[in-house]
């Protein structure tokens, strides 16, 4: 009943008084997305990247990714590729945090050595796609402030419009437009905008489908960047929720034997 | 018929007038339409071969439209604190730059290390202010010898350093580069006041981009005025007529009004070559003017009345005025064989002015000498005096003239291969420029702006891991460094001994090509995961990561230079690696070949276009042989004033490889007007061949060589452009229409003395 409620007070909070300020209303907005989003434990997943360029050049990318929820903090990511063959067996654990830098190690199968990947940089190409590592790695509530704009509607849905704010000073953006679905508290697109705040990227969330009653999860990411006409389809397949993993499956070691 | 017509030019001055005028700036609204273009690339045709292998490389990889910022602090020591922290607040600012999509410096430069098992990546410098003096030093060093930075970004002494912005125009716009070069300029004030000691210059490809509509209209203000000045001048002194001359430049406004209007609604874009198509047409339009001018007044001062006058000067005046105008537009529409687009359009726009001068001399001008009260001045006898002397001159000695005119048109001809191909694009632009000396600076004290660039392609999916394919490029590279003229090389191959390294404790010895290809595809994976925001590999490696870019910058050469070089790289490239062989390409290649596309496709042109003229001749005099004849006194200037350049200057580009089809038009006008008074001399007078020579210098003589001189003044005022090309082609022009006057006084009639028609 509760979270019912919440959501039907949020969609009602502005006809009922203007009590609370805008950066109020869309970190409620955000809260209740993480809310919803919670309790899911593990999932595995195989993901599939195909990279364009302008000129509809190609490439595919395939991997593997594991995912371990953690209370209170980021979560723990392990993803493993399989395609090209040159990087099969490479596997990047991460461990994602609310504030600070995510700590990140490599296993580079050809050399047989676990590196950590000190750095600073969030926002560098995920495998050489659209994607940044910051906007695939999990999204905390922490990592941004938040303003909701207005009501708005992505592809007929009723949605919230909010931007928020990137809190780390390395993120590649200055701003990013989020319509929220007002129904099933799920991202549907984002817009990204650049340091000097000129639209840089778009991502498209496509085929959301319910997994153990709960949690959504799409189909395909669809990202756009509108500077360099590169794109880059993201997709998911295979998902499997509370697969078993647990924290001995996201160490060191682990990374090795992930094959 | 004509002649009727001309009786109601005279009759309905008034409406003429103000048909005209009418006309003409109804023509003229279409300046609105102008616009400059900024983008070197213009210069290049769609089907230009290098402009098309340059594009492809462009589009394979990131694009590198740049502004380049070079930093020069007072004291020479870039490893400051005061100095470092200019170029971090730089490197961050530049990122409000509008259309940048990276920034590169030796600040953010990502400086990867190894400590254990960890492999540390951060930016080179970080928090300038904090360093201390050893920690200088030891980024000093670094900086100063990795591979990817000295001689890019910073000079090996470290007196100098370098804020690359990569940009990508949305190409939607006109207003896009002057944007991004006011957002440089404006950072670089802003910097230069926080830094006082610290001193700026700014280059790169926008900025080139940016300097061609400045350069332009710095032309504009400083040789139109100088156009007009000497416009009135000569036509004051020649005509001796307020009301011809106030007409001559009311013409001379309207047309150009009204050809700059067509140009603007035929959607052409003005660029630095077009510029000086008002001076051109208006230097042609005086032509006109003072033909019909000059036989109105001397019919007036013989007494006839103006009505009269005017309309003997109109029959006598409309063949060769036609006829030349025919001949004229032929020469200049050649120039659409020219394989620059701003040269085309410049053929197309003096075209359209020429015939619009030719309607107005024959309309608004008579038009315009009813109204306004003329009065005839006594004595213009000195010129004929002048000419029958040198009448006399020519026909006493035309066996010595033929044999030295001969000897020297044929030395000269010999001249010509003194002349070597050059096109630097840098140096269209002269001295006084600041983007000229901005990058001049930039080649003496960092790094070069001629690129040469290839895409080393492997042939196969992600087959840039192939150790024999970096080996490859590695050689490659070895074989680039050690050749003269070359400041650096960029190259993948750099990047990956740098991670072996790192993977192994930064141990030196593993500073070496990894020998697996898993190996470099996984450290590869490792960089790109390290990367900041805007730098990724892509600038470097294809999507398929099948190719991998490669580029050399070289110092300021010449073209002759850069392709000696380029040469040798395909040899060495076809003996080592021939799987990954591939033209070089650049902005600096493809001006290289343009010289030399655009001399075969104007050669063609040209022969065309003198193909044409002459037997438009043929027909025109009607005489096969009196035509033939005039093919020598056409073609013999271009010889001899390429043969002078040859001389005198020694290098020919882009620019005079269009001079010959130009000045054809124009040369041989003097040649109609000479023989057209010799035949009817020898048809009507029956004048033997001395006294028809002798008949039509004392008719044209003067006309001519007064003619030639408002010609060789119109384009000897373009030697004073800012623009090399416009400065060399008005030069090469002038010089070419001064020869052609010494070879139709000096050459032609004794060659009709010898040659020219059966003995009567």
């Amino acid at each position: 009943m509760k979270p019912v409620l919440l959501s039907l007070l949020l969609i009602l909070m502005p006809l009922i008084a203007q009590a609370i300020t805008p950066e109020e209303r869309g970190l409620e907005i955000a809260q209740e997305i993480e809310r919803r989003d919670t309790g899911f434990h593990d999932f595995k997943a195989a993901m599939t990247m195909l990279l364009k360029n302008k000129h509809g050049e190609e490439s595919l990318r395939d991997m593997r990714n594991q995912t371990l929820e953690v209370e209170n903090d980021g979560d723990k990511t392990l993803v493993i590729f399989d395609e090209p063959r040159d990087v099969k067996g490479t596997a990047l654990l991460s461990f994602s945090h609310k504030t600070g830098d995510d700590d990140q190690w490599l296993y580079l199968p050809a050399l047989k050595r676990v590196k950590r990947i000190a750095s600073r940089n969030k926002s560098g190409p995920f495998m050489g796609s659209e994607f940044a590592y910051e906007d695939i790695s999990s999204q905390e509530v922490e990592k941004y402030t938040y303003k909701y704009i207005e009501e708005s509607s992505y592809e007929g849905k009723a949605s919230f419009l909010l931007e928020r704010y990137p809190v780390d000073p390395n993120s590649g953006y200055t701003r990013q437009q989020v319509w929220v679905d007002q129904e099933r508290f799920i991202p549907l697109k984002i817009e990204y905008y650049d340091r000097k705040n000129a639209l840089l990227k778009t991502l498209v969330f496509r085929g959301y489908q319910q997994y153990l009653d709960q949690y959504w999860r799409a189909d395909q990411m669809y990202m756009e960047n509108h500077q360099t006409g590169k794109s880059t389809l993201l997709s998911w397949k295979k998902y499997d929720f509370r697969s078993g993993l647990s924290d001995g499956d996201f160490n060191k070691n682990s990374l090795k034997r992930a094959r | 018929m004509i002649e009727r017509f001309f009786s109601l030019v005279l009759k309905y001055n008034y409406s003429v007038i103000l048909l005209s005028v009418v006309l003409m700036l109804a023509l003229g609204t279409g300046v609105r339409h102008l616009h400059f273009s900024n983008d070197y690339r213009m210069f290049f045709s769609e089907e230009n071969p290098q402009l098309q292998a340059f594009e492809q490389l462009q589009n394979t990889y990131t694009k590198n439209d740049n502004v380049l910022f070079v930093l020069t602090p007072k004291d020479g020591v870039v490893f400051s604190r005061e100095t470092l922290s200019a170029v971090a607040e730089l490197t961050k600012e530049a990122w409000q730059i509008p259309h940048s999509i990276r920034v590169d410096s030796i600040t953010n430069f990502q400086h990867t290390y190894a400590e254990g098992d960890d492999l540390i990546v951060e930016d080179l410098v970080f928090n300038p202010e904090t360093l201390s003096d050893e920690a200088l030093t030891e980024k000093l060093k670094t900086a100063t010898t990795d591979p990817l930075l000295v001689n890019r970004l910073i000079s090996p002494s470290a007196h100098t350093t370098g804020v690359n912005v990569t940009v990508q125009l949305p190409g939607k716009k006109l207003t896009e580069v002057p944007e991004v070069a006011e957002a440089a300029r404006a950072l670089v004030s802003k910097i230069e006041a926080a830094h006082p000691d610290i001193k700026i210059h700014l280059t790169g490809m926008i900025m080139m981009n940016n300097a061609f509509p400045t350069a332009s209209l710095g032309d504009m203000t400083t040789l139109y005025p100088l156009m007009f000045a000497a416009v009135i001048l000569v036509l004051v002194l020649m005509l001796r007529s307020i009301p011809g001359t106030l007409s001559t430049m009311i013409i001379i406004i309207l047309m150009i009004i009204a050809t700059m209007g067509l140009t603007g609604w035929l959607g052409i874009q003005m660029s630095p070559p077009t510029t000086t198509v008002p001076i051109v047409i208006m230097t042609l339009a005086i032509a006109d003017c003072v033909h019909v001018l000059v036989n109105f007044l001397h019919g007036m001062r013989e007494g006839e009345s103006k009505h009269q006058a005017m309309m003997e000067s109109l029959r006598i005046n409309l063949q060769p005025i036609f006829l030349t105008t025919l001949t004229t537009s032929i020469g200049f529409l050649s120039l659409n064989f020219s394989d620059a687009p701003p040269f085309r359009d410049l053929g197309n726009m003096a075209a359209m002015g020429v015939v619009l001068a030719f309607v107005l001399s024959v309309t608004f001008l008579p038009a315009m000498m009813m109204i306004l009260p003329v009065k005839a001045l006594k004595g213009d006898t000195q010129g004929s005096i002048a000419m029958q002397h040198l009448a006399e001159f020519v026909v006493k000695n035309k066996k010595a003239l033929i044999w030295g005119m001969g000897a020297l048109i044929l030395f000269l001809i010999a001249q010509i291969p003194n002349n070597r191909l050059d096109d630097q694009f840098v140096k269209y632009f002269d001295e006084t420029n600041l983007f000229r000396q901005a990058t001049d600076f930039t080649t003496e004290n960092l790094t070069g702006i001629y690129l040469i660039e290839y895409s080393l392609e492997s042939g196969e999916t992600g087959g840039i891991s192939d150790p024999g394919f970096l080996q490859n490029v590695e050689a490659f590279a070895q074989w680039y460094r050690q050749q003269p003229h070359v400041l650096h090389v960029n190259t993948i191959t750099d990047i990956m001994k740098r991670l072996n390294r790192n993977m192994h404790e930064d141990d030196d010895s593993w500073y070496r090509l990894p020998d697996k290809r898993d190996l470099s595809a996984q450290y590869l994976l490792l960089y790109e995961f390290s990367l900041p925001f805007g730098l990724d590999l892509n600038n470097q490696i294809n999507v398929k990561k099948s190719a991998t870019r490669f580029t050399v910058t070289l110092e300021s050469i010449s073209t002759q230079q850069l392709l000696a070089i380029e040469e040798s790289a395909q040899a060495w490239l076809a003996q080592n690696a021939p799987g990954m062989r591939i033209e070089g390409a650049s902005p600096s290649v493809m001006f290289a070949h343009i010289g030399n596309r655009n001399i075969v496709s104007m050669l063609k042109g040209t022969t065309l276009a003198l193909v044409m003229i002459s037997l438009i001749l043929v027909l025109a005099l009607r005489s096969l042989r009196v035509g033939g004849l005039s093919l020598l006194p056409n073609l013999v200037p271009m010889g001899m004033a390429f043969g002078i350049w040859g001389l005198l200057v020694g290098e020919v580009g882009l620019a005079l490889s269009v001079v010959s089809g130009m000045t054809l038009g124009i040369v041989v006008d003097d040649t109609v007007h000479f023989l057209s008074k010799y035949l009817r001399a020898r048809r009507e007078k029956q004048l033997s061949r001395e006294d028809a020579v002798r008949y039509a210098f004392s008719t044209v003589g003067t006309a001519l060589w007064v003619t030639t001189l408002v010609l060789m003044v119109g384009f000897g005022i373009l030697a004073f452009s800012h623009f090399q090309l416009n400065a060399g082609m008005g030069l090469l022009t002038a010089i070419t229409l001064g020869l052609a006057l010494v070879a139709d006084f000096l050459f032609l009639p004794p060659l009709l003395i010898y040659f020219g028609g059966k003995k009567s």
